[in-house]
């Protein structure tokens, strides 16, 4: 009955979705408040409505209902409650589900918090919004209905896969989708301003905060996927430039170029057209992304749930809201004039160098994960493009973003002084080189990826952290340590997230460049050394798991004093009859230690793997900084005071017209 | 007994994980050399994975060929156009710069310089763009007004 509830709640809300396509929209063009008003309770009632659809799914999943054709396909009785819950999204249709779920979520987030847009914008806001609601609910109920009953329910489900099965990987698609989705509102603004003709200092004001939000959840999203793809796959590996990592990678990169061309429309009314360029293709680069997921045209690891039928209409979507709004753009684009006059040596110079270097990065992805596709159906040519190109081709990018970062975020606004803003960096740039040389020094015989990845990682923080002691004026330290407290919001998570890129660019540097591997066959009380550690295999034991059986080894690794224990497990779960790699990890600060279990061997002992896998954690260390530098700039005051104002405002009445 | 080694690790069943240590070369250059090799080609049989991660039997099979290969004196290059020749393309994971894929290795560098070159023109644009034009009559007009109020 609840199920029912929640099928019937869908179709209601996509009804109701349609409304608020049409009417608002119409009610812009002509001018009719009552028409435009239309968007904001029905916006309110989507949320309602798929909310209880979710929910509905969710109780499903729960109570382990396997007359429901979805829950028997991806549940078990067996199964522990968080991973019942989380395989409500863990399979094709219930993700979709909760993409429009997200989707209805910042809809109805824009009808409350958008109290001080012009009516007409946010009319158009919503209206958009809708459309793209109208088309995902369609999706949902013509090609993939979570709700679907089977005539005779079996006596338990097919279980969730195994590999989905981790805490890891329960939160990364709604973080993923909570950026993915976040973009719809870029997007939406986009259009809604390409439509209403007007694009200014405002509009950039309320584009900002939903696209730092969308950007920081994708950060988010993806630093999850890559700490479970490090713990979960088994060899330690966080990035396979797999095409589905690069599905959400694109949007990243194109997020965090809109970023920053808003800063640029906001403060000086220049780069428009070029902001609402990158605010449609940021979206459509989501909507690719999930085209790649959902088609499984490009096969990768992640594609659990491909179908072609639905790649199609998914594609078909892709097509209209990427086109439609591409050619809206080309039609009037012309009309956004830009205001504002800058010098070649300006903030919004190095503004413009940061999307020329960050839109082109998202490019190479992008020729990159297609160029198998092409290369089939204009070459005739089966190959593949794997990581040896991603890293060759995409780096260079990043090396000139983090050589570039620290100066351009010194620089003055309108007409800079290049040597002006350099002056406070040489410090810095001293420490950079300096730790660079060390660490040069201190490795012997190793390629140069390490000190490189240091010296840049040192130049991008330190230049984080000159850049806010610079904004603390001239007088005393203690003056100037007192001020630093009371800086903007804005400037601590600026710095923060720029410190944070450059944690994460050492990080990964150092891992690979040093990182000490050894495969052997252990032999139980044997003790073996790697990278400066005293390993040794005490026993192997079978394990029986709540719905798996599991190999486990106990390792002792030890060096000087202190000693860790580790657990890695092969895990085999007999209902979806796959087998999974659970490493046994110690982390640390300065490394990871890293132990995976394989095979028993003929000749006794067992096939062990042993990492020792220096700052590992900084790569995700630097992506929480990221996000966190998003999130204190997104509680700034500036958009806090316009909240209040728009309290204040809301009560006056609305003039007749 | 190097042979032995090899014919062992064929006949072991169950999934294997990876490199194994069965399988690796006793000479340390050697089978540093054949690891390097094997992170560049692809299982043909998996998605998105080199020889050197995959678990698949077929992964297993490439890794010892590959190594025999080199035990039989291959260079790198000779090794792996043994592989490719077999096994199509499609196995390396960094596409070769012949043909169409010269348009995937020169993309990144074209495009780069025509997204510098338009970032150069826009910033030109507005450095040399006329002021804001002052405010008209009307506008002032209307700035008395506020201001009075």
């Amino acid at each position: 009955m609840i199920t029912e509830l929640g099928h019937f709640a869908l179709v209601l809300g996509f009804a109701i979705a349609m409304v608020q396509t049409i009417v608002p929209m119409v009610g812009a063009h002509r001018g009719w408040r009552g028409w435009m008003a239309v968007g904001e309770p029905a916006a309110l009632s989507q949320l309602i409505l798929v909310g209880f659809s979710f929910a509905a799914l969710m109780h499903a999943f729960i109570v382990s209902d396997f007359s429901l054709q979805l829950v028997a396909l991806n549940s078990h009785s067996a199964k522990p409650m968080l991973y019942k819950i989380s395989g409500t999204w863990g399979n094709h249709e219930g993700s979709m589900l909760l993409w429009l779920l997200i989707l209805a979520l910042f809809g109805a987030a824009a009808a409350w918090r958008g109290g001080n847009l012009p009516p007409a914008l946010r009319a158009r806001v919503l209206a958009v919004q809708a459309a793209v609601s109208v088309a995902f609910y369609a999706f949902i109920l013509f090609t993939s209905n979570p709700f679907t009953r089977l005539a005779v329910p079996p006596l338990d489900g097919q279980d969730l896969n195994p590999l989905l099965q981790d805490p890891g990987l329960a939160f990364h698609p709604p973080f993923l989708y909570l950026g993915y989705v976040g973009l719809s509102m870029s997007f939406s603004f986009a259009v809604a301003a390409l439509i209403g003709g007007k694009v200014d200092a405002a509009w950039a004001r309320w584009v900002r905060p939903w696209t730092l939000a969308a950007w920081l959840f994708l950060t988010v999203g993806i630093a999850l996927g890559s700490w479970w793809a490090y713990y979960e796959l088994g060899w330690g590996g966080f990035w396979f430039w797999d095409p589905v990592e690069n599905a959400s990678f694109m949007p990243w990169l194109l997020a965090a170029a809109l970023l920053h061309s808003a800063i640029v429309v906001e403060k000086r009314e220049a780069l428009k057209s070029w902001t609402i360029l990158l605010a449609i293709l940021a979206f459509g680069f989501s909507l690719l992304g999930t085209f790649i997921v959902r088609s499984g045209v490009l096969t990768s690891v992640h594609a659990f749930a491909s179908d072609p039928t639905r790649g199609v209409f998914i594609l078909a979507i892709l097509g209209v809201f990427t086109g439609g709004a591409l050619v809206l753009y080309a039609l009037r684009a012309g009309a956004m004039e830009a205001k504002g006059v800058f010098s070649a040596v300006s903030r919004e110079s190095a503004l413009v160098l940061n999307n020329v270097l960050l839109a082109v990065a998202a490019f190479v992805v992008f020729i990159g994960t297609i160029w198998p596709l092409v290369a089939e159906l204009a070459f005739d040519r089966t190959l593949s493009v794997g990581p040896p190109f991603f890293d060759a081709a995409f780096t260079p990018f990043f090396v000139g973003l983090a050589l570039v970062l620290p100066v351009g975020a010194m620089l003055a606004w309108k007409r800079g002084d290049l040597a002006r803003a350099a002056r406070p960096l040489w410090p810095a740039a001293l420490l950079a080189v300096a730790l660079g040389g060390l660490a040069f020094a201190l490795q012997t015989g190793r390629s140069a990826l390490g000190p490189v990845g240091l010296a840049l990682g040192a130049w991008v923080v330190a230049g984080a952290a000159l850049d806010l002691w610079s904004r603390t004026g001239r007088e005393g330290a203690a003056q100037r340590a007192r001020r630093l407290l009371r800086l903007p919001r804005a400037d601590w998570g600026k710095a923060t997230a720029h410190a944070g890129l450059g944690v994460t660019i050492f990080g990964i540097a150092a891992m690979l460049a040093w990182q000490v591997e050894d495969i052997r066959v252990a032999q139980v009380g044997e003790t073996y050394a790697v990278g400066g550690y005293d390993v040794t295999l005490r026993e192997v034991a079978e394990v029986q798991g709540p719905n798996y059986v599991s190999t486990r080894a106990e390792l002792l690794l030890a060096r000087g004093g202190s000693e860790a224990v580790l657990y890695p497990e092969k895990r085999f779960y007999p209902v979806a009859g796959m087998p999974t790699t659970e490493a046994g990890i110690a982390n640390g600060v300065w490394r990871d230690l890293y132990v995976v279990i394989g095979e028993e061997q003929a000749g006794g002992g067992w096939a062990v793997r042993t990492y020792v896998k220096p700052f590992a954690n900084w790569i995700w260390g630097g992506a929480i900084l990221m996000a966190l530098g998003g999130a204190v700039s997104l509680t700034d005051r500036r958009l806090r005071v316009a909240a209040g104002a728009r309290k204040a405002a809301a009560p006056r009445p609305v003039p007749a017209e | 007994m190097r042979r032995l080694l090899l014919v062992l690790a064929l006949l072991w069943a169950g999934p294997a994980l990876a490199v194994e240590p069965g399988e690796m070369l006793d000479d340390p250059a050697l089978e540093a050399r054949a690891r390097e090799i094997s992170k560049g080609l692809r299982c043909p049989v998996c998605r998105n994975e080199s020889i050197d991660e995959s678990n698949a039997e077929l992964s297993r099979d490439l890794r010892l060929l590959l190594r025999e290969r080199l035990l039989a004196g291959d260079s790198d290059a000779e090794a792996v156009a043994f592989i490719t020749a077999r096994y199509g393309e499609f196995v390396l994971l960094e596409p070769d710069r012949s043909g169409a894929n010269l348009i995937l290795w020169l993309a990144a560098p074209t495009v780069l310089l025509l997204g510098l070159g338009a970032g150069a023109l826009a910033v030109r644009a507005r450095s040399r763009a006329a002021p804001p034009e002052a405010l008209s009559e009307h506008e002032r007009a209307r700035l008395e007004e506020i201001m009075k109020g």
